[in-house]
């Protein structure tokens, strides 16, 4: 995901601009918002410009804008049909080398610091490096874009329910208050060593296995990955991993390999503290 | 003197499902018949991950009144991208439990009510999970 400065974009009604009806703001924003905007609506005479980023102001301006000026461009929006709105702004934004929005579900963990007690589960449980330290050995999402979408599987780790993903279904994980009930609940409190080196990847290494002799004595590469398919299906519905997020696992050779390194890091940065 | 109106952040969730959409559309029209001045986002998620200094902008721009979600996710996402909301000056209301009408009256009435939760205020017992 990039991390460069986005397009901002201004629904001018100042002085210079006549003003839009209830209606106008309403169709404008839910156009821009739906292609992935921020927008600042207002009706001061001043737009500031943001120290980073681009800048496109909006407006039914009474006389023609100057295209651009000082970094900052200016459009019409008198007659313009949503679709064609759409177009322009996605131009702006194309022509500001600004970051496109929508090409990634913003899905990633979100740390409740009032909770963390930092215990460092979480980094050593994840096999995909969202989570490092900070310069004082505190727990951090460094990797956002490594998350899983719609997996929630860390925050089933934590023992202070302090893992927030604000776009799951259900709280206290969405970031509804978390009750003592939570709290005792069995699954909040999964044995991490049995994440790690028992049950699950125990059991994905042994039908690996069996898959692939199966797969050397039948020569039927379909009927091995269905039947590593089911598994995973199996292990998903048991908790509420997505299917796809099993199927994407590495290797079991490589998640040993993988929560071990993570093992190692959670370890490093407890023994510093 | 008076009180400066604390800013008005608005949250259109666009990447998930979990706002109700007529929740959001109610909300964002309100804002929009009002005639006030206000900022409106598509996902602050996003922009919590792409680090956006927009969200440092409004965090340090005083009081402000935001519509989105939990307020426990908000100060979360706000505080993920460097940006700290001000305890005592930011209020959240959330538009997966709170009704339209709830958000839009509480959005426009100029008073802020802090609610962030915070090590010293957050209740052991909360609402019961909604499981
Ligand atoms: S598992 Fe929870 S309490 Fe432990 S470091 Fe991670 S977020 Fe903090
Ligand atoms: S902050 Fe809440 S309302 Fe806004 S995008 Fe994230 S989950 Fe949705």
């Amino acid at each position: 995901m990039s991390l460069a400065p986005a397009l901002h974009v201004v629904l001018y009604e100042g002085s210079g601009a006549e003003p839009l009806s209830a209606d106008e703001r309403f169709g404008a924003l839910s156009t821009l918002l739906e292609q992935g905007y921020a927008i600042s609506r207002t009706s001061v005479s001043t737009v500031e410009k943001p120290e980073q980023g681009a800048l496109l102001v909006l407006g039914k301006f009474r006389a023609t804008p100057p295209a651009t000026d000082t970094g900052v461009r200016f459009h019409n929006l008198a007659n313009l049909a949503p679709a064609q709105l759409a177009d322009l702004v996605e131009t702006a934004r194309a022509e500001a080398d600004a970051p496109r929005h929508g090409a990634w579900k913003p899905w990633f963990p979100v740390i409740d610091y009032d909770r963390c007690t930092n215990c460092m589960q979480c980094l050593s449980f994840c096999l995909f490096g969202v989570y490092g330290v900070d310069g004082e050995k505190r727990i951090q999402v460094q990797n956002n874009d490594n998350c899983k979408t719609n997996c929630p599987a860390c925050s089933r780790v934590c023992p202070e329910a302090a893992i927030m993903f604000p776009k799951y279904k259900a709280g206290p994980i969405n970031g509804d208050l978390v009750s003592d009930a939570d709290l005792a609940k069995e699954k909040m409190k999964v044995d991490i060593s049995a994440l790690l080196g028992g049950d699950v990847y125990a059991m994905l290494r042994l039908r690996s296995e069996k898959a692939k002799s199966r797969f050397s004595k039948e020569r039927d590469s379909d009927k091995a990955l269905s039947e590593r398919q089911k598994c995973l299906i199996k292990l998903a519905a048991a908790g509420d991993i997505p299917p796809e997020v099993l199927m994407s696992l590495p290797s079991p050779e490589e998640i040993v390999r993988r929560a071990a390194e993570a093992q190692a890091k959670a370890a490093a940065a407890l023994a510093e503290q | 003197m008076s009180q400066p109106l604390p800013s008005i952040l608005y949250c259109h969730c666009q990447y998930a499902q979990v706002v109700p959409k007529e929740v959001k559309d109610a909300v964002l029209r309100r804002l929009c018949e009002s005639g006030v001045a206000f900022e409106a986002v598509a996902d602050l998620c996003e922009m919590s991950a792409r680090r956006d200094p927009a969200l440092a902008r409004l965090a340090s721009s005083g009081a402000v009144k935001i519509a989105a979600c939990f307020p426990r996710a908000v100060k979360g996402l706000f505080h993920q991208s460097g940006a700290d909301l001000p305890l005592d000056g930011a209020e959240v209301l959330n538009m997966r439990v709170q009704s339209a009408e709830e958000v839009g009256a509480a959005l426009l009435d100029g008073v802020v009510r802090p609610n962030l939760p915070s090590k010293h205020t957050a209740p052991s017992v909360a609402t019961p999970p909604s499981v």
